[in-house]
């Protein structure tokens, strides 16, 4: 059968069952715009600003584990979306992105709205594809949707010129695909998890330290199956919260920059540490020579082989899909009788108790200002800690990671690696589409949510009821914190001078806005709130504007050079 | 230390961007970078020499195996070797200098490509450290213009690297 690129593209989409597209039109793909209006199947999503689209594509995807799909014109539609395309890339999220590009006959000639695409987003993709012969493009759009998912997942871009969209082709969709050049590991080495498991088994203070490979993976089940097996303790890194239940007493905590004092111990004092989907980065260990000065045995699982032995030398690596690794293992320990030493494991979970004891989280509960934790602590409460929660960046991300405790895998939603602000509304709308029904919230600060406020528009559009939480503290908190700390109090443009009338703004756009500013007012509104549940409600908290995150480790130190709130 | 990375890649447009593009984004070095089709129009061998730590180079590679154009990475440093690098230089050779250079390029084993009354066009191939020592044996001065492909580097007996 003969069929247009743009038939062909849209044709790709419902084979691979694909839901939603976010996307903007533009000159570039307005053929596969027409051939969009012409069906129904595959469901289009308006945003007002590209970023968003990769954005809501990527919320879309990491809340629902499908691929998330984005369409946007050539030119400085691919440009706005190389910040949502990066921030993919950075948490290794399965998106497609089609863009459109000038006809071939043009490409290098500095036509209208050109750009080099695949040049542009080369550094930020897992792959991408520049298409210049319509027989190519069904074959080139599996090629996408398959690299997107299988291995370390990541974006893939599908660059299309417009002529190409224009030509005809016979189509057919191929079922399966391989190359020759591309085959990840899957399955773990036996001897090396072997070795892993003999490890484990003899270890006397062990950690469990898992990432967001945990999440990508579905391994939640086997990690806490492990877990519980083990009776060893667990953390999560910030992409892995909810990978093992925040509320299990297994559970220390995030670890980390801004991790509980009982992890970062814990990680520095083992003797044996078993790494899972994570990547020992700079965030999560601190300064590699200081955490090399203790003396551990590392195991490290992982899809992707350059991860390991990166920034730190493991002893015993092991590359696959970490469910099925995790599989394996739990195989070896069911049927071996040996378990480990109860005695040496109790002290060990004494100790860590003892470090709990700091009570490295607590805030001050009289303050007659809304303190940020307060509000998490309520949001977490009120929303019997089942709500999948979007954040943008900054302390109020921090805020969250520390004091909303996830029991579940994909409910925390938020750009980790590259740290990407205004990416929690428009992750939010994608969240709300592949789950409707859920209760979601953005959490957000007055300085985040301005970078991408123009999708309060496409939430009225397509009656998306967010629940926006701003912490609004009239400054950029963590750079103002790090001012504090590290730059002598001196505030540069961190603060955010004249900000708009947020309730007003919610409601210029037909949303509900609410001002909130005494403590007492915190549950109330957030109750209000919750009970609006066709409606996007935008509540602007004014927070405490000196409140910082604690603990944390100054960039440079080491996991157990902490500093407190009580040290300040 | 030195090492040579010989690699077997998808003869795709853009390929040849992702690898160096690799190479700089991550901050290693490229000493030099040769490619060409193999046998197989389909696959196109390159041949990278870069210097790092046994880590680095450890990571350039799993870097370079995570590329999905990218079908085979070796590192020929890792066994016996042969490696070969192509100069063409062109030299002043007037007046008593003639003889001398001619001699000069006999004893390397250079061929003269190119006559002209001044100068002379010799064709060097072998290890990049003999290319090295032709021109230090030169005076500086007489060195008109030089050319060299950067090494390539193949296994020796059994040692193959196809797919």
């Amino acid at each position: 059968m003969q069929l247009t690129g743009a038939e062909i593209v849209i044709r790709c989409l419902q084979e691979e069952g694909v839901e939603y597209v976010f996307g903007y039109p533009g000159g570039a793909v307005l053929n596969i715009y027409d051939e969009l209006f012409k069906q129904e199947q595959v469901k289009h999503v308006l945003v007002r600003h590209e970023q968003g689209a990769a954005h809501a594509a990527d919320g879309y995807s990491r809340s629902s584990h499908k691929v998330g799909v984005c369409l946007v014109t050539s030119g400085p539609g691919v440009t706005n979306a190389v910040t949502g395309i990066a921030t993919a890339y950075m948490d290794s999220i399965p998106m497609v992105i089609i863009t459109g590009q000038v006809p071939t006959h043009a490409i290098g000639q500095d036509a209208f709205q050109e750009c080099d695409t695949v040049g542009i987003t080369r550094p930020c993709v897992k792959h991408n594809f520049l298409v210049k012969d319509v027989a190519q493009l069904a074959v080139t759009m599996k090629k996408a949707f398959y690299l997107a998912q299988t291995g370390r997942p990541g974006p893939v871009l599908v660059d299309i010129p417009k002529d190409v969209t224009q030509a005809k082709a016979e189509y057919s969709y191929p079922k399966t695909i391989s190359l020759r050049s591309y085959n990840p590991v899957t399955r773990g080495h036996a001897g090396q998890i072997k070795k892993a498991v003999g490890l484990l088994l003899e270890a006397k203070r062990p950690m469990v330290y898992t990432g967001g490979g945990v999440i990508l993976n579905t391994a939640a089940p086997q990690l806490t199956r492990l877990l519980r097996l083990l009776g060893f303790p667990c953390t999560n890194t910030l992409m892995g919260l909810g990978g093992f239940p925040g509320t299990d007493p297994q559970f220390t905590g995030m670890l980390g920059m801004h991790g509980t004092y009982e992890s970062n111990m814990a990680m520095q004092s083992c003797d044996v540490l078993l790494a899972v989907g994570s990547r020992f980065d700079d965030r999560v260990i601190g300064n590699p020579t200081h955490f090399f000065r203790a003396d551990r045995k590392i195991i490290h699982i992982d899809i992707d082989p350059s991860s390991i032995s990166k920034r730190v030398r493991v002893d015993v690596p092991i590359v696959g899909y970490v469910a099925d690794v995790l599989d394996e293992m739990l195989k070896l320990i069911e049927s071996s009788p040996q378990r480990p030493d109860a005695q040496a494991l109790k002290e060990w979970w004494g100790q860590i108790k003892e470090w709990q004891r700091k009570d490295c989280l607590k805030y001050d509960r009289k303050s007659a200002l809304i303190k940020p934790q307060y509000v998490i602590e309520k949001l977490y409460e009120l929303t019997g800690g089942d709500a999948i929660i979007t954040s943008d960046v900054g302390q109020h991300q921090m805020w969250v990671a520390q004091y909303y405790k996830f029991d579940k895998p994909r409910r925390w939603i938020n750009s980790g690696g590259l740290g990407t602000m205004g990416f929690g509304l428009p992750a939010a709308m994608g969240a709300i589409l592949a789950n409707p029904g859920a209760t979601v919230a953005c959490v957000t600060g007055e300085a985040s949510i301005q970078m991408c406020i123009q999708e309060l528009s496409t939430c009225k559009q397509y009656h998306l009821p967010v629940k926006i939480v701003n912490l609004n503290n009239k400054y950029m908190g963590m750079v103002r914190q790090w001012q504090q700390f590290f730059y002598g109090n001196r505030y540069a443009e961190s603060y955010m001078d004249a900000l708009p009338d947020f309730t007003k703004l919610a409601e210029a756009y037909g949303h509900v806005g609410m001002k909130v500013e005494k403590p007492g007012d915190v549950e109330g509104a957030l109750r209000e709130a919750f009970k609006l549940k066709d409606r996007l409600v935008f509540l602007d908290m004014i927070t405490d504007q000196a409140e910082n995150v604690f603990p944390m480790i100054p960039g440079g130190k080491g996991l157990t050079e902490m500093i407190f709130a009580e040290e300040l | 230390m030195r090492h040579i990375l010989s690699i077997l890649v998808e003869n795709e447009a853009g390929a040849l961007s992702r690898i160096s593009g690799l190479f700089s984004a991550r901050g290693y070095n490229i000493e030099s970078l040769t490619v060409a089709p193999t046998e197989d129009a389909t696959m196109s061998r390159m041949t990278i020499v870069t210097a790092g730590s046994d880590d680095v180079v450890e990571q350039i590679t799993k870097q370079l195996n995570k590329l999905v154009e990218v079908v085979k990475v070796v590192d020929l440093t890792d066994g016996n070797h042969i490696e070969r690098e192509l100069m063409l230089v062109k030299v002043r050779a007037a007046g008593k200098d003639r003889d001398e250079m001619k001699r000069l390029a006999d004893i390397f084993r250079g061929r003269i490509l190119d006559v002209t009354d001044k100068s002379y066009t010799i064709e060097l191939t072998g290890p990049g450290e003999k290319l090295d020592a032709f021109l230090q044996a030169i005076e500086p001065g007489a060195i008109l213009e030089t050319v060299r492909t950067g090494a390539s580097g193949i296994g020796r007996g059994e040692r193959i690297l196809r797919v």
